[in-house]
């Protein structure tokens, strides 16, 4: 073999070098380097995000018009419900879980995951049931069509009467997801808690550590409830049980509390880390140490122990009793507090900063005004009379895409170009990544904005005809998706061509602190190996002029020649 | 450490004080005129409800716009005036925190919530005082207490609503069956909710109140109308194929010209009422019955009056 100018260790490397001979080939096998599990999540979700974009161009080019015509309406239903799944369960959770097995092995100088077989295992089942759902199209009758809540008693309602039918097969794609996020989560918590590099109090972690163990812990107390829930659902729907179903004394509003008991928290799973993301991005980029960082860190957990008692503010027209509704304005309202702790301790970060607008604090700035409007409308929606005209509107849908695409989107992306020449070894093209964020800022801003009035205005969701009066709304809207639909081109273009041929990226290249950086790009396939630095200073220290760790000279050093 | 970095912390920085004071201002005018705009975001009010809802809206909306304003002011303004030179590599201001800062934007804005939690109950009772209402098994039937309650608040009624997939029917006390809600003006109307399937959602945005219809129970229900129209209902609660068209109209009338409503419509045949999914059905199958499963549309009900679905409405 005629050598080429790749990495030499490439040879006993588990873990992806850029122009390497059979590089590619470790992505597809049951590798247990958590660098390249991290890798496979991501690419495998940005899959799916343009699955799951795609079924949203087909929505959107029918909600141009008022009237139900390009499609019909059963279709409708079935690409929405698909959309939502897709989005969440194939996009953001393994995105998210990617970010986790890329990040916190190397943020807290771990070698490698606690078990690094379930986490291999883990995430082989996400193509597992991708493949469960996407053969749900091609059943007959179509895929489940009854919304991503799949509230019974629509969703057991199966018209053609076969036993394997596309509500059947999203159960279990469901449950299935559930599996292996229960997996995911344990071994995210044990690596945290148990694996940080000596000298790495809890107190000295950085901030997306922090978000990611109050994100998985809601997972390990949350997901039981979603899968007894939906272990429940498949027997209604399949075995003719009644848990749910009136005709045979069953209840199905108390499929809605088990339902939203997890899919709440859900929210907070998915924006935990995004945060974290903020956290880190935003005191690199202004060269400021994080504002008030042991607030930060703490508030993450008191959002997961609100995220866990404020799901019934999704059931307030349910036939909720007041005292009930009463409890969750307060709780709902109350976890306004450690949010904003963190959005005003990000904005008085940015004060006084040197702050640099690089294509990922484009995307950090422009998640975090989206955020503050979606946190708004998110109050709004909390306060039970507001919530009783605008719930199941377009409010609700524009309120929670403004959190779900225009936060945690924009966070992943930001977090995805701040990583990029860590994790690949390569510079992405700056040019390109500011055409992606402009794109994506204005197409977002076209779909979602305009769509709260339509909801204000009483445009219920999940419509795929409308009154005439909503058209305009709608039109502007679907400009707007297709928009966000066009800005993913300068996006895979950018990843791609980068990843096969741009510049060597160095160790460091934003300067930043943290452990990760102190590696070569990309990481050796045990990270620090044998020789974990020993932490001394608390993270992001900008200007303080402290260094992370003992001997930091070496490490620098030695990436540098690595 | 931070004693190399030049702090503006000598005395009073008045300029900064000017700034900070002239921002607020304009922020605050800028959101007392959003707020003053947001009532005709929202379609006419119709209902007593409405005017509590729409006031507690504009207060958020007022709040909401001052935050989010100030928030977003300050990011511009940062991103102007602290950006850094392009090849400065040194550090901002290390600053790590400030505990009363802290505790002050951890404390005002739990106030800020408090107070809004405080008034979404208030309203949210008053609303329930307006329009009680009561949740109970098709089976059972209304337990002694419950029925009281519902007496004590009926003043019309009560009109039995169905909601099926996907048409609207409803029944009134003399027996007369309807595609679309009749009501007098300024009555409270009390009815009973039920599906005779799935849950559906009796939504009418000009009266700002939803409710989810469970099957299997029956909900009692008030509203009290107060205006003259016609508006939409909506199903709000998804239903399945024809969701989107299961929606009727609400003929707010006067006293007199709902009972002479009452009365003709009393002396009407029956017959079939509105269902757009039916026609919409038959015309799928007439195509070659294309697209993904869905259940047949329920027959439409059979009714003294169909309504005139093209009438224009108000909201």
């Amino acid at each position: 073999m005629t050598t080429t100018n790749y990495d030499p260790r490439v040879l006993k490397a588990q873990h992806p070098v850029p122009g390497a001979p059979d590089n590619w080939k470790r992505f597809f096998t049951f590798n247990t380097d958590a660098k390249v599990i991290g890798i496979q999540y991501m690419a495998l979700a940005l899959f799916f995000l343009l699955v799951g974009g795609l079924l949203a161009m087909v929505m959107r080019g029918e909600l141009i018009t008022p009237p139900a015509d390009l499609v019909d309406p059963t279709v409708y239903n079935g690409l929405y419900t698909m959309h939502g799944t897709v989005m969440l369960f194939l996009f953001l959770f393994p995105i998210l879980n990617g970010f986790n097995n890329l990040l916190i092995p190397t943020m807290i100088g771990a070698p490698d995951m606690a078990f690094p077989k379930v986490n291999a295992a883990a995430f082989w089942l996400v193509p597992v049931f991708g493949v469960v759902l996407m053969a749900s199209f091609f059943v007959p009758g179509g895929p489940a069509s009854a919304g991503w809540w799949s509230y019974p008693p629509i969703s057991i309602q199966n018209p053609l009467g076969h036993f394997i039918n596309g509500q059947f097969l999203w159960i279990l794609a469901v449950a299935l997801s559930g599996i292996s996020s229960i997996m995911g989560a344990i071994n995210f918590v044990t690596t945290i808690i148990r694996m940080r590099a000596p000298g790495m109090g809890f107190f000295r972690m950085p901030v997306f550590i922090w978000t990611a163990w109050a994100a998985q812990t809601l997972q390990l107390i949350g997901l039981p409830a979603l899968t007894g829930g939906a272990i429940m659902l498949l027997f209604d729907l399949s075995f003719g049980t009644s848990f749910f179903r009136p005709e045979g004394g069953g209840d199905p509003v108390l499929y809605q509390h088990f339902f939203w008991f997890y899919s709440h928290p859900a929210v907070y799973v998915m924006v935990l880390p995004v945060f974290g993301i903020f956290s880190e991005l935003i005191t690199v980029y202004s060269r400021k140490p994080l504002f008030g960082y042991k607030f930060v860190a703490l508030a993450s957990f008191v959002i997961t122990f609100l995220g866990l008692i404020v799901w019934v503010h999704h059931m307030f027209y349910s036939g909720t009793p007041q005292w009930m509704r009463n409890i969750f304005i307060v709780t709902t309202m109350l976890i306004a507090v450690p949010t904003g702790v963190k959005v005003f301790a990000w904005l008085a970060t940015l004060w006084g900063g040197k702050i640099r607008l690089t294509t990922p604090m484009l995307f950090v700035l422009g998640g975090l005004v989206n955020f503050i409007l979606g946190g708004i409308t998110g109050i709004m929606l909390g306060t039970a009379p507001v919530d009783i005209h605008v719930g199941n509107t377009y409010f609700v849908v524009a309120h929670f895409h403004y959190v779900i695409f225009n936060t945690i989107g924009f966070g992943i992306f930001a977090g995805i170009y701040h990583w990029f020449p860590k994790f690949t070894g390569r510079m992405y093209y700056e040019g390109l990544g500011k055409v992606h964020f402009v794109l994506t800022f204005i197409g977002a801003t076209l779909n979602w904005l305009p769509l709260h009035w339509a909801g204000l205005y009483g445009m219920p969701r999940r419509v795929a005809s409308y009154d005439p009066e909503f058209a305009i709304w709608n039109v502007i809207a679907s400009i707007g998706a297709f928009l966000v639909g066009v800005a993913a081109i300068p996006f895979i273009l950018n990843i791609v061509s980068s990843w096969a041929r741009g510049a060597k990226a160095p160790p460091n290249p934003w300067n930043a602190i943290g452990l990760e950086w102190l590696l070569p790009s990309p990481p050796p396939s045990e990270n620090f190996e044998d020789d974990v630095p020993t932490v001394i200073s608390a993270p992001y220290g900008y200007g303080m002029g402290q260094p992370l760790v003992e001997d930091e000279e070496y490490y620098v050093r030695r990436a540098l020649e690595a | 450490m931070t004693s190399t970095s030049p702090k503006p912390s000598a005395g009073v920085p008045v300029k900064l004080l000017i700034v900070v004071l002239v921002a607020t201002l304009l922020d605050a005018l800028a959101s007392v005129q959003i707020a003053r705009t947001s009532l005709s975001w929202l379609p006419v009010p119709a209902s007593t409800a409405a005017p509590y809802v729409d006031r507690l809206f504009q207060v958020e909306v007022g709040i909401g716009a001052f935050i989010f304003l100030g928030c977003v002011g300050f990011i511009l303004w940062a991103v102007i005036f602290n950006r850094a030179e392009k090849y400065d590599e040194t550090d901002g201001l290390p600053i790590e925190g400030n505990t009363k800062l802290e505790i002050a934007w951890t404390v005002i804005p739990f106030v800020i919530v408090m107070v809004l939690a405080y008034q979404a109950i208030h309203v949210s009772e008053t609303l329930s005082a307006l329009g009680p209402k009561a949740k109970y098994d098709v089976e059972g039937g209304l337990g002694a207490e419950t029925k009281e309650r519902v007496d004590l608040i009926k003043a019309y009624g009560p009109i039995q609503v169905i909601a099926r997939q996907w048409n609207w029917e409803f029944v009134y006390p003399n027996g007369v069956r309807s595609s679309e809600l009749h009501l007098p003006i300024d009555q409270r109307a009390n009815f009973q909710l039920s599906s005779d399937d799935v849950i559906h959602g009796f939504y009418v945005p000009a009266f700002r109140l939803k409710q989810d219809i469970i099957p299997g129970s029956v909900i009692s229900y008030s509203i009290t109308p107060t205006r003259e129209g016609r508006y939409r209902l909506r199903d709000s609660h998804f239903s399945g194929a024809y969701f989107s068209q299961n929606q009727t109209a609400v003929v707010v009338q006067s006293s007199d010209a709902f009972d002479d409503w009452l009365a003709q419509a009393a002396r009407q045949p029956l017959v079939p009422g509105l269902s757009q999914a039916t026609a919409l059905y038959a015309d799928r199958l007439a195509k070659g019955d294309k697209g993904w499963a869905t259940v047949k549309p329920a027959p439409p009900p059979m009714v003294n009056d169909p309504g005139t679905p093209d009438a224009p409405h108000d909201a």
